[in-house]
């Protein structure tokens, strides 16, 4: 372990030296060099990221580039880094939207350019913190540390409602991790108490798994924590107001990686420490989310301002991810870590679209705008291509995703896929529906100049990097999936063992596979 | 050679790129020509792949190439691989030919369009996806296709987007196909599943029907029903038929091309290539046998009464198209392939006399406002006239083979209602198709003085295609016409992809052990029958003409009874024509009955998030404010109150002290501090 190339440390770490490079370093008053510093460390970051795909083991389902430091040996914390399949694409994703919410803020940024860079940059490096932590402790110090930047970057430069917008993220996310706080205690404390070992060591909380009993209040102390920030149903308000007033920047990363830690939680820590109750709670976390679906979607349709429509089609689109993982099945764990991905870029990429046209003309309104297209064709273009990619359409990133979520659920229980298919109907409603209002008919833009700038050379490549992606995955995804494949399939594996070695498990996954039928038995029980 | 298949459905999509990136600094020349060479070109590789099938033996003419792998996750992997086989090489045929047709009339139909090369981007970009749909070899490259074509669809009907009915219908086109699309993509996961449980994880037809035996008669009943909702969205059947006649929006070529000739019989094509499922359920056979002769018959009922010239013909196509379901209902597949192929040449060619027409008259589309274009445009006007005979069913053309022997196969199987009611579906068709003739081209012209001055024929760069159309219209019917002993040259090449999903319903016929003796004795009275049969719906089509023809030709009208004029029974039966001309309602019933109430529930889920779930965010926001306020009065008050009452106390009683003692600072200061101290410490032990 030791002598090894601490990359995952200098990943994590590198944003922070960057931002207080900025910080210490470079004159406020100075533009250009605070956004083409920022810019230069936000790519080389996103370099140093890609020596992991280079040095990834496929076949090694485990974690790779480990590195563990002691840190409070007396209470079991270590400073445990590692990767695998999962968290490898996640971060990716992390470096790569960081890229673009630089380039988003670009001249969208009007005051105190210097501080909101070095947020940036600290919210990309805690993002990065969490997807990386094997210890709980560290990892809910990364958790809790990524709502401060955060908080700043919605309550300085946001919107009009700013200050309830941002109050309003940090109570929720705040409140919801202290319970996960009490959740990974309790857990803590009753490891120890079973096995004498007190360790907030991921692995080896692993290979002991709780009594199903105490599972479910831990699931649900957790599931508080992580909910909200997928976020779930009922506890999604806060992301439309963040949503709309962050500025264009926040939103993208709020999208793109901030979602995204709460559904890893489940992934990462709720299904292997606690599998009898993920199984059991299956049922009801799949509702929740085909509600999330749904009911969403059908939000969505009556939006009226841009942002805030793109907003509410997030809590459909994490419905999927959250289906996926409860199908606990491979196709459905697959299918949501893609959809966690594409979400990332498709989202991310419908609000860097919107932002462009705020920051021309102020306004969000879809009513203020029709016929679009004639004035900004490429624009157009870019925004049909990121509409399709979020609707799912074949040959786009999306269509992989919920093809393989659909094809979970179904497994899991055929009925599950019907008002799924329901929520990728109403998606091509809402999406089109947009479209056709802003894009479509006779040209106006209410109260603003004849002639809207063009986009630009850095709008240009920035919509043209993610519309790669979304092409770059809808044709070729197998190596995307074939980097998780092995860990995913891993993790099917703990969690099939630790509901075997729970012995009150047996008697639970009897009764859970008469209701599930044969498929599930095969997938679960054995 | 067939091993190049993968370069017929590249080369479109390489035109479109292209034309996509570059088009619009290539100008109108180059634009066409990019898109029009790669059409050819990639016809002339179907075509050499065609001659090619027909070389081989016949067990030897089914062939799959396979390209790249696209997805593959544990064990379910997906490859884009291409079949060719007869249904297939009809298909690629007909896509690319008339494609290609419609492409060179474009070029002259499109060439005032400032966005010219946006046109030709969709067009090739669609023929793309259509191409994918029929060759692939398993069922997500043909989903692919699916999907495909119906965004081009969307994207090619709101071509002209700033009308908003355009961008209205392109709309429509999609949400209703996607509806569709639910059903099928369902059907195909039950699919995909159900074979799984027995160890079969390939969605290509080869596994597939190999090891559809394993599913019982019910699954396999629900499956192809959840694939037909699919087929009814695509090709615009009950009760999913309502985007079409919406779909005229787009340019003429575009309701040619995709909304007569290819896109919309897709779902024929899918019940054709999957004729194996559709046998094993004959539940399913009998609704989509019903469901296509209700669509024919209503469909032609709602084009009697439409005045413009491409409404007719959309109403037309999804009667015409409701006939080949009833044909792939019934277990005719070979007919209903056949008469997708004539449908496309005679309905291609009417769609792009239409635009030539359309083209002629300025954009106006109302036949009220036509007539006596005849003496005009003398090519558009026979080619248009070939179309509509062929349509009519009369022969020698086309048409006639090709419904005949739905008819024919209808009757022949036993379903007699259906047959009947194909028989009406005939009459109308040959009326409403010749009203159509009669109106537009004969007659006086109603056009105002400045249309009628600028009326002339079309470019030959669109009168070519045209003439090509109509000699295929024309004479197409060819390979449907019994030669051979053992049925038609279309049967003899199609039986290897038909043979097993035939075998299946002639079993079910013909009841277990007979089938050899059933057919015989079919052969026996099929002759005569089958030429009885018609010459009954020659006789029935030549009715219909001739009736339009007292209605709307003018050298004609004077035959006819007084009450027999346009108008007259328009007022005598004034329900139906209202009924008919407002298309049943179908559209208002489907606004009240679905989409308001949809729209409506979005609307109270938003006041519901606003109002209940923010509230309750929000209420206990307030009500932590709130208590936060009383605690904060709590303390000012009462807890501080105390306090300073209890310092007024002492410093009260100490005054009424100071007259007892002399009184120093420090005095007052000890007792004040003790009293203090007592009440804190009283505080912090609890009591």
């Amino acid at each position: 372990m030791t002598g090894q190339f601490p990359i995952l440390s200098i990943l994590t770490f590198f944003p922070v030296a960057g931002a207080l490079f900025v910080i210490f370093f470079i004159k406020k008053e100075s533009l250009n060099a605070i956004r083409w510093s920022a810019l230069g460390i936000s790519v080389i970051e996103f370099l140093l990221s890609l020596y992991l795909p280079f040095t990834f083991n496929m076949t090694e389902p485990g974690f790779q580039w480990v590195e563990r430091h002691e840190w409070i040996t007396r209470f079991g914390m270590s400073y445990f880094l590692g990767a695998d399949g999962i968290s490898l694409l996640l971060v990716l994703l992390t470096t790569f939207m960081t890229i673009i919410c630089v380039l988003a803020s670009w001249t969208d940024i009007k005051t105190k350019m210097k501080s909101f860079m070095a947020l940036l940059l600290f919210t990309e490096a805690f993002s990065l913190g969490v997807f990386l932590s094997l210890d709980f402790f560290l990892f809910y110090v990364f958790w809790e540390a990524v709502l401060i930047p955060m908080v700043f970057i919605i309550g300085i430069w946001g919107g009009g409602r700013k200050l309830y917008a941002s109050i309003k993220f940090f109570l929720f996310t705040f409140i919801g991790s202290l319970f996960m706080l009490v959740g990974v205690l309790v857990l803590y404390f009753y490891h120890g108490k079973t096995t004498g070992v007190y360790t907030f060591d991921l692995t080896v909380l692993m290979q002991h798994p709780l009594a199903p009993a105490l599972q479910v209040w831990i699931f649900v102390a957790f599931f508080l924590g992580f909910a909200v920030k997928v976020p779930m149903f009922p506890l999604h308000t806060w992301l439309p107001d963040a949503h709309t007033e962050a500025p264009t920047a926040g939103s993208i990363i709020l999208a793109a990686v901030l979602l995204k830690l709460g559904t890893y939680g489940f992934v990462r820590f709720s299904l292997p420490l606690l599998p009898n109750a993920s199984i059991q709670l299956a049922p009801v976390m799949i509702w929740a989310a085909i509600i999330a679906i749904i009911y969403g979607a059908l939000v969505t349709i009556a939006q009226k301002d841009m942002k805030k429509l793109v907003a509410y089609s997030s809590v459909s689109h994490m419905g999927f991810v959250m289906l996926g993982i409860f199908a606990l099945n491979i196709e459905g764990l697959k299918g949501s870590i893609v959809q966690m991905i594409n979400h990332g870029i498709s989202t991310g990429a419908l609000f860097l679209l919107v932002g462009m046209l705020y920051e021309r003309t102020h306004d969000r309104q879809i009513d203020s705008y029709s016929g679009l297209f004639k004035a900004m064709p490429v624009y157009g273009a870019f925004f049909v291509i990121t509409v399709l990619s979020s609707m799912g359409f074949p040959v786009t990133n999306g269509f992989i995703g919920e093809l393989l979520v659909l094809l979970g659920a179904y497994k899991a229980q055929w009925y599950y896929a019907v008002p799924v298919a329901v929520g990728v109907l109403l998606g091509a409603v809402y999406l089109l529906w947009l479209f056709q209002r802003v894009f479509l008919g006779e040209y106006s833009c209410k109260g603003h100049a004849e002639h809207l700038p063009l986009l630009n050379l850095r709008e240009k490549v920035s919509c043209a990097s993610l519309i790669v992606l979304i092409f770059w995955i809808g044709v070729c995804p197998t190596p995307m999936l074939k980097v998780m494949d092995a860990s995913l399939n891993n993790l099917v594996k703990i969690v099939e063992r630790n509901t075997q070695k729970s012995a009150l498990a047996a008697v639970t996954l009897a009764e859970e596979n008469q209701r599930y039928g044969t498929t599930q038995n095969q997938g679960a029980g054995k | 050679m067939i091993q190049l298949v993968w370069l017929i459905p590249l080369l479109p999509l390489i035109g479109s790129v292209i034309n996509g990136l570059f088009g619009k600094r290539m100008g109108k020349t180059a634009v066409g020509l990019v898109a029009c060479v790669a059409m050819v070109a990639s016809f002339l590789i179907s075509l050499s792949i065609f001659i090619k099938i027909l070389s081989l033996p016949v067990a030897e003419r089914s062939v799959e190439v396979t390209v790249f792998n696209w997805i593959t996750s544990g064990a379910f992997k997906l490859d884009v691989t291409f079949l060719i086989d007869p249904l297939s090489t009809i298909m690629i045929l007909i896509v690319t030919g008339v494609g290609s047709l419609i492409h060179i009339y474009s070029i002259g139909y499109m060439h005032h369009d400032k966005s010219f090369w946006r046109f030709f981007c969709y067009l090739n970009l669609f023929v793309f996806f259509m191409l994918m749909l029929v060759l692939g070899a398993n069922y997500l490259v043909m989903f692919l296709g699916w999907e495909g074509v119906g965004l081009c669809s969307y994207l090619l009907i709101g071509f002209w987007y700033e009308k908003k009915s355009a961008s209205d219908a392109g709309k429509k086109a999609f949400v209703v196909n996607r509806v569709g699309d639910f059903g099928f993509i369902l059907g195909l996961f039950l699919l995909f599943w159900s074979l799984a449980g027995h160890g079969i994880t390939s969605l290509s037809y080869k596994e597939v029907f190999a090891n559809i035996h394993h599913l019982d008669p019910s699954m396999l009943t629900i499956i192809t029903l959840l694939l037909f909702v699919g087929a009814t969205g695509k090709s615009a059947q009950i009760p999913l038929y309502v985007w079409l006649p919406d779909a005229m929006e787009g340019p003429t070529p575009v309701s040619a091309l995709i909304h007569a000739a290819t896109m919309v019989t897709a779902g024929v094509y899918m019940i054709a290539r999957n004729n194996l499922l559709f046998s094993l359920a004959p539940y399913t056979g009998e609704v989509v046998a019903v469901v296509g002769i209700l669509t024919a018959f209503f469909a032609a009922t709602m084009g009697l009464v439409q005045n413009d010239i491409k409404k007719v013909l959309a109403y037309s196509t999804v009667s015409q198209l409701g006939y080949m379901f009833t044909a792939v209902g019934v277990g005719a597949y070979t007919a209903g392939v056949f008469h997708l192929m004539t449908h496309a040449f005679f309905k291609g060619l009417m769609f792009l006399g239409s635009g030539s027409v359309i083209h002629a008259m300025g954009g106006e589309q109302d036949m009220r406002k036509m007539g006596g274009l005849h003496g005009h445009m003398k090519t558009t006007s026979w080619t248009f006239i070939i179309g509509a005979i062929a349509i009519a069913g009369m022969p020698p053309f086309s048409g006639f083979w090709s419904k005949d022997e739905i008819l024919w196969e209808t009757f022949e199987k036993g379903h007699h209602y259906i047959w009947a009611l194909g028989l009406l579906t005939a009459f109308l068709t040959a009326f409403y198709m010749f009203r159509q003739v009669f109106m537009t081209f004969t007659g006086r012209c109603r056009a105002d003085h400045h249309t009628q001055h600028h009326l002339h024929e079309s470019p030959k760069i669109m009168t070519v295609p045209l003439i090509i159309l109509a000699v295929l219209a024309a004479t197409g019917g060819i390979i449907g016409i019994p030669f051979f002993e053992e049925g038609t040259a279309a049967h003899h090449f199609l039986n290897s992809v038909f043979s097993s999903g035939q075998h299946v319903v002639n079993h079910a016929v013909a009841g277990g052990g007979h089938v050899a003796n059933a057919a015989g004795e079919s052969e026996a009275i099929h002759g005569g029958l089958e030429l009885i049969m018609m010459g009954v719906s020659v006789a029935v089509g030549l009715f219909g003409i001739f009736l339009a023809a007292l209605l709307y030709y003018e050298p004609m009208k004077k035959f006819a009874p007084s009450f027999w004029t346009p108008e007259n029974l328009a007022a005598r039966f004034k329900g139906l024509h209202t009924l008919l001309y407002n298309k049943y309602y179908v559209d208002e019933i489907y606004d009240a009955l679905i989409i308001n109430p949809i729209k409506r529930l979005c609307w109270y889920c938003w006041r519901f998030d606003l109002g209940v779930i923010d509230g309750i965010v929000n209420g206990a926001g307030w009500v932590t404010r709130l208590v936060a306020w009383l605690m904060h009065k709590f303390d000012v008050y009462i807890v501080d109150g105390t306090i300073n009452s209890s310092a007024t106390f002492v410093s009260w009683t100490s005054s009424f002290w100071r007259r007892l003692q002399s009184g120093y600072l420090q005095n007052y200061a000890l007792v004040f501090v003790i009293g203090l101290l007592l009440i804190i410490g009283g505080a912090l032990l609890g009591w």
